[in-house]
């Protein structure tokens, strides 16, 4: 079943995607279609089978608190669109 | 209607940072308090494209100790996920936290209030990494956009979430004041608030009495809460609010506001309609964290007496009172230093004597100099021996004062001091009898008064004895040979 053109419009707002009239038709078609394929498989029986969080299996993998300064801090604030001084720059936030 | 037919229900959240090295997923520093902006990120705190977390295993030991201190039990496994939304202060466009399945869950915290021990549950407690910080202005001068600094981003905190099992704004403050007290004793974090090393958030709701046990109102979530007395005085203000509001017939809304620490008042940030949606879901990046029951014994092993065991034994053990034991325990070292300086001498100073010495003076000096225990100039050991030297009448407590104040100075022991001023307290005959038959020429009035039987005349005679010996005497022996020779 289709996606409302509501609901489509909630998942744009919150991934900051503006998106058109016919999108909105469109994405909502394509997405239903995807969330019926995830109802079918919900029909299958997984009582026996735990959920996957992870396909990475279930090894820790940990690394020892030790500090290393990354040499390139200064490289990665050159890559930023904007920056004042030493921050990052951003349009204004208000909150 | 007035307020006293509400109840109050406070939960609250508390974010404590993980006193580790580095950050949870990279090796940058976990304390750039006070460094410069930028100056510890790296492509993983700042999102880079194909950087990849590295979980800190630190930063999951202190983890499962605070879920002990806190007798919370710790999952098997647990899964970490992102938490999406849209911020300059969170580089990646989302957070890794824990959500469904946390590391640590129930557990609770014995407080007291009104001077009965309460129980306060909790919900969870979960790992995630912090983010970095946002400002809006350097020094009052208004800036054309925000500026970031990343230094904070991925530092280890854990979220503790109590169950709204919190009746009042005072024992929320005495809940915080506890939790900070047991997580500084297994040093799981230094608890700075200055440094944001300890955050909060409260939800408060009221609710009719009659309804008690019921259904909760709506909850409202204060935020922006810098200190333990800005959380209380925040929920006194929005219980009022609250009450205001309810018992003019309105409705509350469901809302995060912010607490004005100057204007003294909340005020909506958000409402609950634009709250952000999450959409949590399982960090790809990451394996779920399995801890083993032998990990967690391990910890358990480790983790040091707790506070309120603690409390107890000063008092079986040394029968100190209930006042001095709580200002020694309220912070872990002073209690140590209090227990060392007791087993360094022999035989052990009065417990009452060194714990008088410790939370007056010892303390009023580190507080007046902002000082942590550890910074003391004056070590237990020559603490527990100038108490030793009071008690075996070497010399008066009034001498002691001026002794500390240059144990204070110098870091020198009491006993060197002591022997090279020549403060010392006299108790020899000899020198004691030549400065009373001075005295008693010099105040025969009270001498004859003596003679008489007005034993209480006497004390003239021995403040000239000590004018003379410049307070040198030992006062009780001198009270004692004037009587003698005055019989
Ligand atoms: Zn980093």
């Amino acid at each position: 079943m289709a996606l409302s053109e509501k609901e489509i419009e909630h998942v744009a707002i919150l991934a900051r995607l503006e998106i058109s009239a016919a999108e909105k038709t469109r994405f909502g078609k394509e997405l239903g279609q995807i969330l019926d394929y995830v109802e079918k498989i919900k029909g299958l029986d997984t009582s026996r089978v735990d959920p996957t969080a992870s396909v990475l299996g279930d090894e820790d993998v940990f690394r020892e608190d030790a500090v290393r300064l990354f040499p390139g801090a200064a490289a990665l604030l050159d890559n930023a669109p904007d920056k004042e001084g030493p921050f990052f720059k951003v349009k204004k936030v208000v909150e | 209607m007035s307020p006293e037919i509400f109840e109050t229900v406070i939960g609250l959240e508390v974010h404590i940072q993980l006193g580790t090295e580095s950050k949870l997923f990279c090796a940058c520093s976990a304390r750039s308090f006070g460094a410069a902006a930028n100056s510890n990120v790296c492509p993983v705190c700042t999102g880079q494209p194909g950087a990849l977390p590295a979980l800190n295993r630190r930063a999951v030991q202190l983890a499962i100790r605070a879920a002990l201190a806190l007798d919370c039990r710790v999952a098997p496994r647990s899964v970490f996920a992102r938490k999406n939304y849209f911020y300059p202060d969170l580089p990646k466009g989302y957070q890794i936290s824990q959500f469904e399945h946390p590391y640590g869950l129930g557990g609770a915290l014995e407080i007291e209030a009104d001077g009965r021990v309460k129980k306060i549950n909790l919900e969870r407690i979960h790992m995630e990494e912090d983010a970095g910080k946002l400002m809006h202005d350097i020094g009052g001068e208004k800036l054309d956009g925000s500026l970031v600094d990343l230094n904070r981003a991925g530092v280890p905190l854990i979220e503790i979430v109590s169950k709204p099992d919190l009746g009042a704004p005072a024992e929320a403050y005495q809940y915080l004041t506890t939790l900070k007290t047991v997580l500084q004793y297994v040093e799981v974090s230094k608890c700075d608030m200055e440094k944001g090393e300890m955050r909060c958030d409260a939800n408060v709701s009221l609710r009719p009495k009659e309804n008690h046990g019921g259904r909760l109102g709506v909850k409202v979530e204060v935020k922006n809460l810098n200190s333990f007395k800005a959380v209380q005085s925040a929920l006194e203000y929005e219980i009022e609010r609250q009450a205001k509001v309810l018992g003019s017939g309105g409705r509350v809304a469901q809302e995060t506001r912010l607490w004005d620490a100057d204007l003294r008042q909340t005020r909506c940030m958000r409402s609950k309609e634009e709250a952000h949606d999450y959409r949590y879901f399982p960090e790809p990046d990451l394996p779920p964290l399995a801890i083993s029951a032998k990990w967690v014994e391990e910890v358990r092993a480790e983790l040091p007496e707790l506070p309120q065991a603690r409390r107890r034994r000063l008092r079986e053990e040394y029968g100190l009172s209930a006042y001095d034991i709580g200002v020694l325990t309220a912070q872990r070292a002073l209690a140590d230093y209090f227990e060392r300086g007791m087993r360094s001498q022999t035989p052990p100073p009065s417990a009452k004597l060194l714990s008088n010495w410790i939370t007056t003076e010892l303390l009023g000096r580190l507080n007046a100099g902002n000082l942590e225990v550890a910074q003391s100039p004056v070590s237990t050991e020559n603490l527990a021996a100038l108490t030793a030297l009071i008690e075996n009448g070497s010399i008066s407590g009034k001498m002691a004062k001026e002794v500390f104040g240059r144990m204070w100075s110098t870091g020198r022991a009491a006993g060197d001091i002591v022997a090279e001023a020549g403060l010392s307290q006299v108790s020899d005959d000899g020198l004691l009898r030549q400065w009373i038959e001075t005295a008693i020429r010099e105040n025969e009035k009270a001498a004859a008064d003596v003679r008489g039987g007005k034993t209480r005349a006497v004390a003239a005679i021995v403040g000239a004895v000590m004018r003379e010996s410049r307070g040198k005497a030992n006062p009780a022996k001198v009270n004692q040979l004037i009587l003698e020779i005055l019989k």
